[in-house]
């Protein structure tokens, strides 16, 4: 099985691996970062989002040689602390019911406002509609989207 | 019910103080007992109890901090925050003072932790209330003894203590002495006016965890040397297993083994992907041992229930028939609704390992107590074998009241002899379901002089049909002769409890019914429901528990809030008002046409659900149910062919994503009623609300969900009012 030099979180990473291996489940089952949430497989819930050298892109969909050079953030790696202002507005909302949606919508949101500090609501609609919830929390995440983004200005 | 502030029943039942080891006072009680009704009939020997017998906690440490151990299985309703606010506020203690956690207190001590099932805030009321405040009275019994004075005149305020001469005692000082004293046999619960906790909003309790991505829920637990299996089951309902060929599977990397448990071959392996990956590599031949059904199949079926005489009756006043004999003008309508999968966002998993000393469990379970009993008898051994943990869970919906993975699990691990999880894929859960059953309904009133005079509702449905009070819903007691008959179909697919039972679609075809038999008759639709429920006021019939009081007052709240009647020109409004899960509910639905097409813009909320607990927990949970509802009410097709399951996954199967989700605005009432049901009310009305605003819009009425799959209806050249 091959190995792999892996950038995540800012730490250089060296992990085993089978090559078609989604980078969800290495992430999950290998580095112990459970954080990143396995929903659907096929790039259809955003439950997985991870940035790759800053872009959102879903885990369970890119394998292992993809990543290869890259840096990949998880949600363990968003803040050391919880304090990254998405984060901190997911907190004051509220926003997450069951939670398990929530690092998947946090990861694309933040990659989102990075691209885009000034949304529109329609923008935010269009961003988020990458990623379901099934508890429905939408209001909310809308609502915290808003609020990450007057944070970061 | 207004709340009381005195509880008739022993909490000898439930309670039991003592002191740590570590120093300070712990206060167990049994949650689950508690909160069962049935545990007020026969308390129970106090003596003969040991903290094996509990499964929630108070521990207050002698620098005066408070952690509330939670037993309740958390699904995204709230509970986890809640339940503790109301100890809390009993209890006297500033909300930043408590720390909540869920489970297991002691390893050492408290080895068995089977918790309770999904009672909810409604049962719990008086339980956790008295609790909190047997605390608090030990520790002022503590303060008084001490500065020997009566503990009638010592006042409490954020855990420090005040007596007439103004000297305090925080709780930290006097647990050890409150740990030695009696438990109380009376003690007085506050006023809901002097509510400081109870009425405000928390943040959810495990907030930190889930922005940080901490391991929280089933899928993130691991333990040394565990496992990963990955199961292949029969792929229709009606198959079972002829023979398989794991050879290849065998020879993959990573795969640790391969057993056949019954009907089901489980691929093991170090990780998950693996485990997946050898599963595609099993051959297996499977051999149709009933019949294999199809949604066709179903839908003759259950029409010619509807046909048939073949009903049970389970609430019949007067004479319908004789009504429509005699009526002006007759209505009928049929409404049909597919089966649905629960799709909880965190498939089903469960961990198990099995071995001679012991069955250790951990997962998302709703139902821990039932399923760790039924695990401990299938595998023949003691019940106090079983250690179970429960975990933070990703949506439950009712497919979680299930313990079939958890079997599924132990199983396994019985067999395997390893520590294994069970992770079901996106697609082993939605084809393994036990799906929300396939229903239809067949509503027929009848009108005579402006008035109901008759209404009629038959249920045809798979498997089971409506249970419990729901034939004695409103419009029951408000229509003269009044008949609910219902008759089902016994079919080999699974089907159970899914968000708010039967009335998930029930209310949709009632009150689209009510819309057009009001539309029908020429009535303002809002003073007919007001009208109807006058009727029902003073009844002396027990089965009818809805208020019609309460009903009035969401209804006309919920005409204010909207602006029902007043609304811009190009919106659209819809009007419901639905009792279910012991709350009443009135929903708005404003549609305005976009494109060509009829799109939901907002939805007003009113919810009498009596006291709210924790605000900001509400609303989250009635706009949640309000979208939920849409979603399924819209795009929910989910059906069989052959046995097999039509959609396994999200390219196939649809769930309502932001850019569909509705503005919702939710109001509750302000009253001080115990608390009600809240994680499921919202949810049934929104279908309703919506279909009534596309008829208000289009033109054109719905009779069948999803509401996409309607082609007359989205078929625009003749849609008169589109454009
Ligand atoms: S798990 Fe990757 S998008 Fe759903
Ligand atoms: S909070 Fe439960 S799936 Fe989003």
């Amino acid at each position: 099985m091959p190995t792999y030099q892996l950038q995540v979180n800012g730490k250089a990473t060296t992990v085993e691996a089978s090559e078609d291996s989604p980078v969800l489940w290495v992430l999950r089952d290998h580095l112990n970062l459970v954080g990143t949430k396995y929903g659907c497989g096929i790039a259809q819930c955003g439950s997985c989002t991870i940035h790759l050298d800053g872009e959102a892109v879903r885990s369970c969909s890119i394998t292992m040689t993809q990543v290869v050079g890259k840096s990949i953030t998880t949600i363990e790696g968003l803040s050391e602390d919880g304090s990254h202002p998405v984060q901190q507005a997911w907190k004051e909302v509220d926003v997450p019911q069951c939670g398990y949606c929530q690092a998947g919508q946090i990861m694309t949101a933040s990659a989102f406002l990075e691209k885009n500090p000034n949304p529109t609501e329609e923008d935010i609609k269009t961003a988020m509609n990458a990623n379901i919830c099934r508890c429905a929390a939408y209001n909310r995440i809308h609502k915290a989207v808003t609020l990450a983004a007057e944070k970061m200005v | 019910m207004s709340t009381r502030t005195s509880i008739p029943f022993s909490r000898r039942a439930f309670l039991k103080s003592s002191s740590l080891a570590s120093g300070g006072l712990l206060i167990g009680f049994n949650l689950f007992t508690a909160c069962k009704p049935k545990a007020v009939e026969s308390p129970m020997d106090l003596s003969s109890l040991d903290y094996q017998d509990f499964n929630a906690f108070i521990k207050i440490a002698k620098n005066g901090a408070v952690t509330i151990f939670s037993p309740n299985p958390e699904i995204g309703q709230g509970v986890k925050t809640s339940m503790p606010m109301i100890i809390a506020e009993e209890l006297d203690v500033a909300w930043d003072m408590v720390h909540v956690e869920q489970g297991i207190l002691d390893t050492q001590n408290y080895t068995r932790q089977v918790a309770g099932g999904s009672q909810s805030i409604r049962f719990g009321w008086d339980a956790l209330r008295t609790t909190g405040a047997t605390a608090k009275q030990m520790l002022i019994n503590a303060a008084a003894a001490r500065w020997g004075v009566e503990a009638s005149e010592c006042t409490v305020s954020e855990g420090v203590i005040t007596n007439a001469k103004g000297d305090t005692l925080g709780y930290g000082d006097l647990v050890e002495e409150a740990a030695k004293l009696e438990t109380p046999e009376e003690v007085t619960l506050k006023e809901p006016k002097d509510y400081k906790i109870i009425g405000t909003g928390k943040v959810n309790v495990d907030i930190d965890e889930i922005v940080t991505g901490k391991p929280l829920f089933g899928l993130d637990y691991k333990t040394e040397g565990m496992v990963y299996a990955s199961v292949m089951r029969p792929p229709a309902f009606g198959q079972k297993l002829e023979s398989f060929d794991a050879t290849e599977a065998k020879a993959m990397p990573n795969v640790v083994d391969v057993i056949q448990v019954g009907d089901k071959i489980a691929v093991l392996a170090k990780d998950t992907w693996s485990a997946m990956k050898a599963k595609k590599a099993l051959k297996a031949e499977w051999k149709a041992d009933t019949k294999l059904e199809s949604s066709e199949d179903h839908d003759r079926i259950l029409k010619g229930l509807l046909n048939g005489n073949k009903f049970e009756t389970l609430r019949a006043d007067g004479n319908v028939q004789k009504a429509f004999a005699e009526a002006d003008n007759v209505l009928e309508r049929t409404y049909e609704s597919p089966f649905l999968p629960h799709n909880c966002m965190e498939p089903m998993n469960f961990f198990a390992h099995v071995t001679d000393e012991k069955i250790h469990l951990v997962g998302p379970i709703q139902t821990p107590e039932g399923t760790a009993g039924r695990i401990a008898e299938m595998l023949e051994r003691d019940a106090n074998d079983v250690h179970l943990e429960m975990t933070r869970q990703g949506g439950g919906f009712g497919r979680r009241l299930y313990g079939d993975f958890a079997i599924e699990a132990a199983e396994i691990s019985n067999k395997a002899r390893l520590p294994v999880k069970v992770v079901f894929s996106r697609e082993d859960d939605m084809a393994d379901g036990i799906y929300r059953p396939a229903i239809k309904y067949r509503i027929k009133a009848s009108v005579k002089d402006g008035q109901i005079t008759g209404y009629h509702l038959k249920e045809a449905a798979i498997n089971s049909n409506m249970y419990g009070l729901i034939p004695n819903f409103f419009p029951a007691g408000a229509i003269e002769n009044y008949q609910v008959d219902v008759a089902k179909y016994d079919s080999n697919i699974t089907t159970g409890a899914w968000r708010a039972p039967y009335t998930n679609f029930l209310a949709y075809a009632e009150q689209s019914f009510f819309d057009e038999l009001f539309e029908m008759m020429e009535v303002d639709k809002i003073q007919m429901r007001l009208d109807l429920l006058e009727k029902v006021k003073g009844t002396t019939d027990e089965r009818i528990q809805y208020s019609p009081e309460r009903m009035q007052e969401v209804i006309k709240t919920a005409v204010e809030k909207s602006g029902w009647g007043k609304q811009a020109d190009g919106v659209y409004q819809g009007f419901v008002a639905y009792y279910c899960h012991n709350s009443h509910v009135a929903e708005v639905a404003d549609v305005q046409i976009e494109g060509g097409m009829p799109v939901v813009k907002k939805v007003t909320c009113v919810v009498d659900c009596g006291i709210v607990v924790n605000t900001l927990g509400a609303l989250n949970q009635a706009e949640g149910g309000v979208i939920d509802g849409i979603g399924h009410a819209m795009y929910g097709q989910f059906g069989f062919d052959s046995g097999m399951p039509t959609a396994t996954n999200y390219d196939k199967y649809r769930l309502i994503r932001m850019q569909e989700a509705p503005k919702v605005t939710a109001h509750f009432i302000q009253n001080e009623y115990s608390p009600t049901g809240l994680g499921e009310p919202t949810l049934p009305p929104a279908g309703g609300a919506v279909a009534n605003a596309f008829k208000a819009a289009t033109g054109k009425r719905i009779y069948k969900q999803p509401f996409m799959e309607n082609p007359e209806f989205w078929r625009l050249s003749d849609q008169p009012i589109l454009g």
